[in-house]
Formats: structure tokens, C-alpha cells, sequence
């Protein structure tokens, strides 16, 4: 050990007060500008500032307070662990054995939770609570864990990287509202169809970008996906702008509409009639995309087209000396990933019943994505982890009155959403780069099964 | 003809604000091969920066000459943003160097919405304006009708881009920084072997192409007066767009290209429409990537099995 042999090396404490000082002072310049001073309009209008010391005070000092306990207590602790790592050659057994356990019954445990999860929210909530439970967390978070898991086909499987799948989200969406509108086709009829047009452009976009890779597709992608959205803006007439389209039909339960008429779902049955019952069937019908989504995932990784698929993410030129066709094989890829794209938005038209571009910005296509690569590309369960964990993170800063009270009562907690999902981007990168699950089930497997670590699978460069 | 005179001064001094903010973006490509999505949000909150300064030294110090307060908003915002575009590289990129190859990407785009979001819950989410500054044109062409003019702001912003951008020329060709930053690029391993620090050399192309944001933003913040938190998207997609036009990796090509995507998105604006001119500049990128993917500067990749 060479730290036996330094005399002259300064305490402990010493060194990590001296880094703590250090970043204290980095933060200070990082945030003396726009913490520090705030820019606010006067009563003629005009831009004047403030100073807020306090909060840059605090700031800096949570800083310092960070970096000391990190420094202390952390940094050791970390190094510690890693020595004991490096010595211990044999694999630990008894937490492999319980991790096996754990994701063999993982699967089925989640399939029944979310079955049984609007009974449970009835059974623990009141009529209006239970609204926001299962609309706010129990849809939402489904609607994308379907694109992630829609996306997961291009990028996880295909490893094309694809930064404008909300274009085809909006393909969907727009299809479904205005076929509807002013067709009057039903829901059953025109989500299939909003699918296959949304796949249609999939093609379309998918074609002139086929000698693309890496960042470089990544980029046209998103030059495509904004493209759609400017369109839906400044094309009035067919779209109605920025106003976006209102008043969009909601699906029905075997020709019943779920509203308060005469011959609506609970008039036919004989009950009151509640909102409620129009939030659950909503919900089971996500979900049901949502598992038609998997389950097709699964069995068209059986399939050639599936094999194929994977077989282009780990190496392109072998594939294609291979005999694959790779133009068909990235286009169904991108043809798959946006039919499904398609339903998600179909169906969120549904839901909402009133859309505009501004529900289609680069920052859901970020969120998608961030979504697929965080759960550990090419992984279902992971994916579906991700999209709790961010969606459902995200939307329960919406509601949390115990940071009002340690705050105070001005706090508005759903202004910081954006910011740390942001941050916690950033950070499960840093901490995990290769997404929360970090094993695969591989695809094709002689004898027996055995996971496959993510470092060992191909990312794509295409 | 006087519309056209005045469409190419206008996009000529939009393109030299798009040629800064993309000589950032090449900088970082072709140093560590990353597109850095958060660029266009480090140039928006460089004009934050410049506003505050400039409202500290207007109001809190009463400075009434406006050149010298600019240069001092300029030098201030250049630090300001230098530290903050080191401390990102430092947290969000350093950690992921030789990981797979998504990941900087998700971060750096998880880092723009963090930026984003950040100025809106500390400063607000309306638009900041403050009132015009160097009002003074000069009339190009006389007669009835309507005059092209140049403003003394376009003459700020074309010499002080061509100022920089001959001291980053002589920067990069010339200095022992340039030649650490070119070998990096070439190849990062043999650099460091051969006593180049890649990390401190990664730090600084940071800090350099943070300090070239700011003086866009300087720039743009006197030329428009006006800036919100939603403000870095469109300018960053825009100024990468440039640096793919003038092949990534390659300085002047950043240039070119920027001063083209300017002078092409007032042009659509002046002659065609308007509410399109962002489709132009999306539809360029697109059409570029597809035909000349290696740009108009760039390098052919070379694919190696």
C-alpha cells in the first residue's frame, strides 16, 4: 500500500474539507448569475433584477455539506467495496439464487398488479380519488410503457437510433381525431387504421434514411419528427394549428358510449352512471395495447424478421454478407416501431379528446427514448421499470404536500418536475450506463438459457 | 433588389451567430465524437448570463457607455458560461467516456432539459426583453420606396465574429492547446501516450466552445433584446444543421455552414413564407445528411469491419 510509506499525506478530514471548499467555490461561480440575481419586469414594464443571497448562500452551502459527506463517508466506502470485490474471486451464490427467484416470479407478480390495479385503487379510494390514481399514474405511465416498448423494437432490437418517434405518435393521434371527426368512424375501426398509416410514414421517413447511422440518423430523425410538427402547426385548414382539434370522439364499449345518455353503458345496465366507468375501460384498453405490444415483441424475436433484427444491431456488414436483406429488414423495424407508435397515439386522442402539436414536441420523442435506453435497451421489464420510475416520478411531484410543508406553503413542487427529471437523466446514466436491467434473455439459445450481460450485446450503428 | 440586399445582410449576421454556436458543436464532435445536445441550451443560458450582467451594470453600477458595458457583459458571460460548460463536462460526459455509445447522448440530452428547466424555475418563464441599443442605421440605397439598411449592430456582430474566429484559427493552428486538441481527435490513446493530458484537453475544448456560445449570445441578446428558457432548442438544432452542412469536425465548414443556414432561412422567410422557415432548415439537414452525409468540408467515414 502505498499510502504506508507517505508520511507527510494530510488527514482525512483535512482532504475532504479542502475538496469541499473547492466545489463550494465552483458552485458559487456556477450559480452567483442565475441564482443569485433574478430578472423581473417593474411596473413600467421594464426588466429590472433582484438579488437573492439566502437561497445562494443555502445553495452553496449544500453543496459543501454534499461534497464533505462525500468525500468522508462515500468515497471510502466505494473503494472498500471494490477491494473486497477485486479479492473475492468466487461469485457470491446465495444472492444469484434469490435473484433468479425473484425475476421468475417477477413476470407473473407485475402482469397481476396491473390487472388487479383499478379494483385496488376502488378498494382503497373514493370515486374522485380513484380518477386521478388510475388516469394520472395507471394510464399515463401504460401510454409509455407502450412507446418505450414500441421504440424498444427500433432501438433495442433493430439498434436504429430514432429520435423522432413522436412523429409517429402524432401520425396516430391526428389520424384517429380527424378520421373521427369528420368521418365519424369508430374507435375499433380507425385504431388498426391509425396504425397502419402511422406505419405508412414510418416507411416513408424510414426510406431516404437508410444509409444513415449512429448520431447521424439520430439527427435526421429528429429533423423529421419536428418537420411533422411544424406541419400540424402552420397547416390550419386540415389541422386547425395551435388551437389543435377538440372535441374528439371517445371509444365505445361494444357500440355503448360510457356517458351519462339514454342509451349509453350505464343506462343499458341499469347503473348510475359515473365517470369512473369510462376511466376503467380506458384503462383496460391501454393495457391490452400495451400487452399486445409485448407479446408481439416476443414472437417476432422467434421469427426471421426478428432474428434478423438483432442480428443487424451486433454487426451490419455481417448480416449483409450473410444474405439478409437489410434495406427490408430496417424498414420493417421502422414500419413496426411506428404501426405501434400509431395505436399509442390513437388511442391517446381517445383519452384526451382534445390534441395540438404542442403534445408532440422533441421533448417526448427525449422522454421515449430515455425511457428505452435507461430500463436497459432491448429489455421489456426493464422499459417497463423505466417508465414507472420516470413517468411515474414525474407525476407524483405533482401532488407531494409534504414538500409544501418543509418548504413553505409557496412551494409549488410540480415547477420542479422537468428539472429533476432532467437531473435524474443524467445521473442514471452516469450511474448506470447501460439501463436498469443490465442482463438479457437471450433470443436463441441452444440447451438452456442463461442471461446474457448488456456489455456483451451489440448497440447498433445504425 | 433592395429587398434582397437587405435579406443578405440579415442572414449574413444571423449566420455569423449560427457559425459561433456551431463551431461549438464541431469542436466537441470531433473531439470526442459526441453530438453535445445541451449546446443550444448553454448558448441560451449564456444570454441569460449577458442580460444579468448587463442589468447589474446599467442599474446597480450606473455604466452609461454602452460599448464598454457590452465588452464587460461579454468577458463576464464568456467565464460565466466557460465554468459552467467545464462543470457539465465534468459531471454529466467524463463518467461516460468509453461507454457505449448512447449513453452521452441520453445525458446530454437529459442535461438540456435540466438547463432548460433550470433558468425557467430560476428566472422565470416569461421573455426577458430589454430596450434596443445602437439604434443607428446607415441608409444603403436613396430613392422612393422601401431602403435596405445597415444597422451598427450587424457591423458589431460581422467584426466581432471575424475577430474571433481569426484569434480560434490561430488558437487551434498555432498554440500547443491546437495541437493537443488535433491529436486527440486523431486518436486519443496515442495521444495520451505520448504525454498529451486528453482529459484536460477534453475540459477546455468545453470551456472554449462554451466561451464561443457566449459571445453569440452576447451577440444575439443586443441584437434581438429579447430571450426566453425555451430559447436554446431551435438555435442549437439550427447550429448543428450548420456544422453537418459544413461536414462535422471541420472548423471552417461550421462557418460556411452556418453563414449559409442564415442567409438560406432569411431568403425562405423574405420570398417564400415565413411560418415555414424552420421546416427549410430541417429539411436542409435532412437533405444534406442523406446526399452529402460527410458535408461540405468533412471527411468521407470510412467503414472499417
Amino acid at each position: 500500500m502505498a499510502r504506508a510509506f507517505d508520511q507527510h499525506e494530510p488527514p482525512a478530514w483535512l482532504r475532504a474539507a479542502k475538496s469541499a471548499l473547492l466545489a463550494g467555490l465552483i458552485a458559487f461561480g456556477l450559480f452567483l448569475p442565475l441564482i443569485g440575481i433574478r430578472t423581473e419586469q417593474d411596473i413600467n414594464n421594464a426588466l429590472t433584477f433582484r438579488t437573492r443571497w439566502p437561497l445562494l448562500a443555502a445553495m452553496v452551502a449544500l453543496i459543501i455539506a454534499a461534497r464533505f459527506v462525500q468525500m468522508i463517508f462515500i468515497v471510502p466506502f466505494v473503494a472498500r467495496r471494490k477491494e473486497r470485490q477485486r479479492r473475492d474471486t468466487t461469485p457470491p451464490a446465495a444472492p444469484a439464487s434469490w435473484r433468479a427467484k425473484v425475476s421468475r416470479w417477477f413476470v407473473p407478480a407485475a402482469l397481476g398488479f396491473v390487472m388487479a390495479y383499478p379494483i385496488l385503487v376502488l378498494l382503497l379510494n373514493r370515486s374522485s380519488g380513484a380518477i386521478k390514481w388510475i388516469d394520472n399514474f395507471g394510464i399515463q405511465i401504460l401510454i409509455y410503457v407502450m412507446l418505450g416498448w414500441g421504440l424498444n423494437i427500433v432501438v433495442g432490437l433493430a439498434g436504429l437510433l430514432d429520435l423522432g418517434y413522436v412523429a409517429f405518435y402524432a401520425v396516430g393521434a391526428y389520424s384517429y381525431a380527424l378520421l373521427a371527426k369528420n368521418f365519424g368512424l369508430s374507435f375499433w375501426l380507425l385504431l388498426p387504421l391509425s396504425g397502419i398509416l402511422a406505419s405508412f410514414w414510418g416507411i416513408i421517413l424510414g426510406f431516404p434514411v437508410l444509409r444513415l447511422r449512429g448520431d447521424y440518423l439520430a439527427i435526421v430523425t429528429l429533423a423529421f419528427g419536428e418537420i411533422i410538427r411544424l406541419v400540424l402547426i402552420n397547416w390550419v385548414p386540415v389541422t386547425n394549428g395551435y388551437a389543435g382539434v377538440g372535441g374528439i370522439p371517445r371509444p365505445s364499449f361494444f357500440g355503448l358510449p360510457l356517458d351519462a345518455s339514454a342509451n349509453g353503458f350505464a343506462a343499458t345496465f341499469h347503473i348510475p352512471f359515473s365517470p369512473l366507468q369510462r376511466v376503467v375501460f380506458l384503462y383496460y384498453i391501454i393495457l391490452a395495447l400495451a400487452l399486445l405490444t409485448a407479446g408481439l415483441t416476443l414472437r417476432l424475436r422467434r421469427l426471421p424478421v426478428g432474428r434478423a433484427w438483432e442480428a443487424l444491431r451486433e454487426d451490419e456488414i455481417a448480416c449483409r454478407s450473410l444474405g439478409i436483406n437489410t434495406t427490408n429488414t430496417k424498414l420493417t423495424a421502422f414500419a413496426m416501431g411506428a404501426m405501434l407508435g400509431g395505436f399509442a397515439g390513437a388511442f391517446f386522442a381517445a383519452r384526451q379528446g382534445f390534441i395540438t402539436p404542442e403534445s408532440f414536441t422533441f421533448i417526448e420523442s427525449a422522454t421515449i427514448l430515455a425511457i428505452v435506453v435507461l430500463g436497459g435497451m432491448g429489455s421489456q421489464i426493464g422499459v417497463a421499470i423505466a417508465a414507472v420510475v420516470m413517468i411515474g416520478g414525474t407525476e407524483a411531484m405533482r401532488d407531494l404536500d409534504i414538500l409544501k410543508s418543509v418548504f413553505g406553503a409557496g412551494f409549488d413542487p410540480t415547477q420542479y418536475r422537468m428539472l429533476l427529471f432532467g437531473f435524474a437523466m443524467v445521473m442514471i446514466m452516469v450511474w448506470r450506463p447501460r439501463g436498469f436491467v443490465s442482463s438479457r434473455e437471450p433470443s436463441v439459445a441452444l440447451k438452456q438459457k442463461k442471461a446474457v450481460a448488456a456489455d456483451l450485446i451489440g448497440e447498433g450503428r445504425g | 433588389m433592395d429587398i434582397f440586399l437587405q435579406q443578405l445582410i440579415n442572414g449574413l449576421t444571423l449566420g455569423s451567430i449560427y457559425g459561433l454556436i456551431a463551431l461549438g458543436y464541431t469542436m466537441v464532435f470531433g473531439i470526442i465524437g459526441m453530438v453535445n445536445f445541451a449546446h443550444g441550451d448553454v448558448f441560451m443560458v449564456s444570454v441569460f448570463i449577458a442580460l444579468i450582467t448587463l442589468l447589474v451594470l446599467t442599474q446597480a453600477l450606473g455604466m452609461s457607455a454602452m460599448g464598454l458595458a457590452l465588452v464587460i457583459v461579454m468577458i463576464a458571460a464568456m467565464a460565466f458560461t466557460s465554468l459552467i460548460n467545464w462543470a457539465i463536462e465534468r459531471v454529466a460526459y467524463r463518467p461516460l467516456r468509453g461507454s457505449f455509445r448512447l449513453a452521452p447522448l441520453i445525458s446530454a440530452i437529459g442535461m438540456s432539459i435540466f438547463l432548460s428547466n433550470f433558468v425557467q424555475d430560476t428566472q422565470g418563464p416569461r421573455n426577458k426583453s430589454i430596450p434596443p441599443m445602437f439604434n443607428d442605421v446607415i441608409a444603403l440605397t436613396s430613392g422612393p420606396g422601401y431602403h435596405a439598411t445597415l444597422s451598427y449592430k450587424q457591423i458589431v456582430i460581422w467584426g466581432v465574429t471575424a475577430v474571433l474566429l481569426v484569434g480560434f484559427w490561430l488558437l487551434v493552428r498555432h498554440t500547443a492547446l491546437g495541437r493537443a486538441q488535433r491529436a486527440c481527435e486523431q486518436d486519443q490513446k496515442m495521444a495520451a501516450l505520448l504525454g498529451v493530458n486528453v482529459d484536460r484537453t477534453i475540459s477546455l475544448t468545453f470551456v472554449i466552445a462554451a466561451a464561443l456560445a457566449a459571445v453569440a449570445g452576447t451577440l444575439y441578446l443586443m441584437y434581438y433584446g429579447v430571450v426566453s428558457f425555451s430559447d436554446g432548442f431551435l438555435p442549437g438544432v439550427k447550429a448543428f444543421t450548420a456544422a453537418v452542412l459544413g461536414g462535422i469536425g471541420s472548423l471552417p465548414g461550421a462557418v460556411i455552414g452556418g453563414l449559409l443556414i442564415g442567409l438560406i432561412e432569411t431568403f425562405w422567410s423574405g420570398y417564400v413564407s415565413s411560418s415555414y422557415k424552420d421546416v427549410a432548415a430541417f429539411s436542409i439537414l435532412a437533405i444534406t445528411l442523406i446526399f452529402l452525409p460527410q458535408g461540405i468540408f468533412g471527411r468521407p467515414d470510412v467503414e472499417k469491419v
